[in-house]
């Protein structure tokens, strides 16, 4: 009752409002300076729905705590030794006595909400899709009604009048009017998001005695229609999310084990600093960043651009240090390397905590990678996850080029097949390691260039990384590169879709078991290799 | 038994189970201020290496003896930690902060009873049977599949490293029933004697002296019999021994799920003379550093094991101490040094170091024999 007579109001003091058309009733803000919470919350929704510019000064300046009220009830803006009388819009001289208006956090919340609902009004289209957006994931309120349909019939971009449309129905549902709520669920059966759902249910409820609440039984039907429809639309998204995100997360499996799939799966080196190589190429990614930021402030956005050959070239030398010095005394040694390069890694993990501190570093993503693509109405694809996937098919296009088109590929591949026969027909197979192992290692580097775009960068990062990249890369099957690619998403999207049924945690377990499982039946890996290069 | 040693051979073990049986005596016995007197701290640091040991040596077996590269040793160290664990968590009875007879992690999480794998786990002896029986058997398990088909070298250790990882993860969880991230802790007694005091520590030292010496023996005594002998054929030469007509599944199965039984046992000895058990135990860290244990003392051998767990771990306890940065850095480089310039570890270099020495070269030859057998 109260929710309606409120909402009654607010379309009267818009009515008023529009008459008027000089500045905020008095009647209005008075409320703001008495002790009642629901009047105060009330009327800052009532304040809104008048949509004019004075409201957003009136409700921002309450959010900073510049609202004051002198002993009779008028409500004034203080700014410094002036104070601005919202009711007349004229600025007054600070009276005696005026005393701060306490904002609690429901007030803010109703507030901060209530700005949110007056950026649809904005004269920026992208601040009002932004709003929009923003009140899409909100449970509709009646009381927004008279503002969401003052924002419709203003609005002329086609995108943000699809969401208003969808908004109004939603606010309208809760509406006393049996036609308009009638009109409302039929707009909703082609567009409504899952955050309907309860509305939509409360409509088909029961009283206790049997009987329903919602007397309009074509109403109800109608109800029911569209709540199915909402959740075949929602169990699509929620399938094409998973795919999606499936993908991502194959690509950064992919980025991860791309370099291990070189070292390991040609050189048959277990590197188990491969995680660390990783980490250097994100830790490289944080230096460029940092130098950006002190010498070159306006191309901030393009850090990454320098930070992938940065990652490489680092990674690439460590890489090659790492081989001169330790690995290519141990080859043949499959068991020793193991434990040689946890040692490097060990001593890589705590050079980096010496030199950087144990604590992450914050590596921002650049401004066009932030935000994401709006697709089937409410499903958000952040832009830094397609760079990645996109970046991760670079790569390994890139890779195969190398290993399959240039003369380094040849004698990586030579080497790899047949090391003496290589040798004996001239190919510096010494020379052959150490670039394989660089470009493995470089690899990684980009890797790690990518990683530090999605999650933290510590020194740990490698750690979490390095048994996915070997379960990658043994699921693949050693020495095959395809084999990586398919090994990195079907993991990726078998993680994603047993996630939602077993929680995180089970998944990655349940994922470890089949892979145990899986090589108990397929020793070689998927993509196992034929014939003499076997063993 | 005689032919387990030559006779210096027992002299030497006599002699070392001897200083280790007097520590906790020097610690009893003599009074605070006394220049011998033994520090309960100090006597907790070698029990808890002797648990380290017995660890070592169990990987050892398989790794030194037989070949077979594990990496997820930590987890039946852990699993046999966590059975005893059980036990001792039922004998805090309602001395916990909330004062209920279940743990404070099941109060906390408000369960109202036990799960049906804490069934029977108030009896000492079943616990203990459970310390046996449940690494065994997933170890059995585990190591059927793997065996069955010929998965090895780096293969099955990566396998075995997710393995470990996977639990780890598991038991993070709270829900798993086992005290997610803090495990258990705050052991009040054991056996209805508290286990903080002075004697029962001291009976728990002795327990493991005496477990860590009998299993040097049953190792001895294994890879001194024929059996030994086969699982060395499957380090050297699997193939060829397939070929003579045995069967490598058998006896790698055996010596495995040997193996991860006595990791188990020192799990379990490890857990009320530490007083906690976590699941970073199960962290792939850790199994690792238990191969470099057994690198370091020398593999293939079975004091090198012993000698190496105490090394790593009395530097690691210096290093913490004295300079905590520094400790990954020795680690790591340990690791590097190890594998790339004593291939053999402590016990297989010493030999090498007496050689060189033209005034022993009489005595060495009998000395190499002894110490790689």
């Amino acid at each position: 009752m109260k929710r309606m007579f409120s909402s009654l109001l607010a379309t009267l003091a818009l009515c008023l409002a529009g008459l008027a058309n000089a500045a905020i009733d008095p009647a209005l803000l008075q409320p703001l300076a008495g002790d009642d919470p629901d009047a105060r919350v009330d009327a800052v929704t009532r304040i809104a729905a008048t949509g004019r510019p004075d409201a957003r000064t009136v409700l921002q300046a309450l959010l900073d705590d510049e609202l004051a009220a002198t002993p009779d009830g008028q409500v004034l803006i203080l700014r410094g030794d002036q104070a601005l009388d919202p009711a007349t819009g004229k600025t007054v001289p600070v009276p005696e006595g005026i005393d701060g208006i306490v904002v609690n956090n429901r007030l803010r919340g109703a507030a901060q909400a209530a700005l949110s609902g007056l950026a649809l009004l904005a004269p920026e289209p992208e601040r009002r899709l932004a709003a929009a957006q923003a009140l899409q994931g909100k449970v509709p309120d009646a009381a927004q009604a008279p503002l969401l349909r003052q924002a419709l019939r203003r609005e002329t971009d086609p995108d943000i009048r699809a969401i208003l449309v969808q908004l109004v129905a939603g606010a309208d549902l809760e509406s006393s009017d049996p036609a308009r709520r009638r009109a409302a669920v039929a707009a909703l059966a082609d567009s409504g998001t899952p955050a309907l759902r309860p509305q939509l249910q409360a409509m088909l409820a029961k009283n206790p005695d049997g009987s329903h609440i919602e007397g309009d039984a074509a109403l109800r039907g109608a109800a029911e229609a569209t709540l199915r429809a909402i959740d075949r639309r929602s169990a699509r998204n929620d399938i094409i999310a998973n795919l999606f995100y499936g993908v991502s997360l194959g690509s950064v499996l992919l980025l991860a084990a791309l370099g291990l799939a070189i070292t390991f799966g040609l050189m048959g080196i277990i590197n188990m600093a491969h995680g660390e190589l990783l980490m250097i190429g994100a830790y490289t990614t944080y230096v460029v960043q940092s130098l950006f930021r002190h010498y070159l402030p306006g191309a901030l956005d393009w850090y990454l651009v320098a930070a992938l050959p940065a990652g490489f070239g680092v990674a690439f030398m460590v890489g090659v240090l790492l081989e001169r010095s330790v690995i290519r005394w141990l080859y043949g040694r499959p068991l020793e390397t193991l434990l040689a390069t946890w040692g490097i890694s060990l001593v890589l993990m705590q050079a980096v905590r010496t030199v950087f501190g144990a604590q992450n570093v914050e590596v921002a993503n650049p401004a066009w990678m932030s935000g994401g693509v709006t697709v089937l109405g409410s499903l958000v694809l952040p832009y830094n996850r397609i760079a990645i996937i996109a970046f991760a098919v670079l790569v390994v296009a890139v890779v195969w080029l190398v290993l399959n088109r240039t003369r380094l590929g040849l004698f990586v591949r030579a080497v790899m097949q047949n090391r003496r026969m290589a040798d004996c027909v001239g190919v510096p197979t010494g020379r052959i390691d150490m670039l394989t192992f660089g470009l493995g290692s470089g690899i990684a580097g980009l890797g790690g260039v990518a990683l530090s775009q999605l999650g933290n960068v510590g020194p740990d990062l490698g750690q979490s990384y390095i048994v996915d990249s070997f379960m990658v890369v043994v699921l693949g099957g050693v020495g095959q590169l395809a084999g990586t690619v398919i090994g990195a998403l079907g993991l990726g999207e078998l993680n994603k879709f047993l996630e939602p049924v077993a929680g995180a945690v089970m998944a990655k377990i349940c994922i470890l078991a089949v892979i145990i499982i899986f090589i108990q039946r397929r020793p070689q890996g998927l993509f196992a290799l034929k014939g003499r290069s076997v063993e | 038994m005689n032919h387990l040693y030559s006779r210096r051979g027992w002299s030497v073990l006599a002699a070392c189970t001897f200083v280790a049986a007097l520590l906790p005596l020097l610690h009893l016995a003599l009074p605070a201020g006394h220049p011998l007197h033994v520090s309960g701290y100090a006597m907790g640091l070698v029990g808890k290496f002797m648990c380290y040991a017995l660890a070592a040596l169990a990987l050892d077996l398989v790794w030194g003896y037989t070949g077979i590269l594990s990496l997820g040793h930590g987890l039946f160290f852990a699993l046999g930690a966590y059975a005893h664990g059980m036990y001792l968590m039922r004998a805090i009875g309602r001395d916990g902060s909330y004062g209920s007879v279940l743990p404070d992690f099941m109060v906390f999480l408000d369960w109202k009873g036990y799960p049906w794998y804490w069934a029977f786990t108030d009896h000492f002896w079943y616990c203990m049977l459970l310390v046996v029986l449940v690494p065994g058997l997933i170890a059995f398990v585990f190591g059927w599949f793997a065996f069955r088909s010929r998965i090895k070298g780096v293969y099955f250790s990566i396998i075995t490293q997710a393995l470990t990882y996977a639990c780890m993860l598991l038991f993070f969880r709270n829900d798993t029933g086992f005290g997610g991230n803090n495990g258990f802790t705050d052991f009040k007694r054991i056996l209805d004697f508290p286990i903080t005091a002075p004697g029962t520590r001291t009976a728990l030292y002795l327990a493991t002296l005496a477990l860590l010496v009998g299993a040097l023996l049953l190792c001895r005594w294994i890879v001194r019999s024929k059996l030994g002998r086969v699982l060395q054929g499957v380090r050297d030469a699997e193939s060829r021994l397939m070929f003579i007509g045995y069967d490598p599944l058998a006896f790698k199965l055996f010596v495995w799920t040997l193996s991860a039984v006595l990791c188990a046992i020192a799990g379990a000895l490890y857990v009320p003379q530490v007083g906690i058990i976590n699941p970073s135990e199960m962290s792939p860290a850790n199994s690792i550093e238990m191969v470099v244990w057994v690198a370091i003392g020398g593999r293939g051998t079975l004091a090198g094991p012993i000698i190496g767990a105490f090394a790593v771990n009395g530097l690691k306890s210096w290093f913490t101490a004295a300079f905590p940065d520094l400790w990954l850095f020795a680690l790591g480089l340990l690791f590097i040094l190890v594998t790339l310039f004593m291939r053999k570890g402590i016990l297989g270099t010493l030999p090498l170091l007496a050689r060189l020495r033209p005034a022993a070269r009489a005595g060495a030859k009998v000395e190499v024999k002894e110490e790689a057998a």
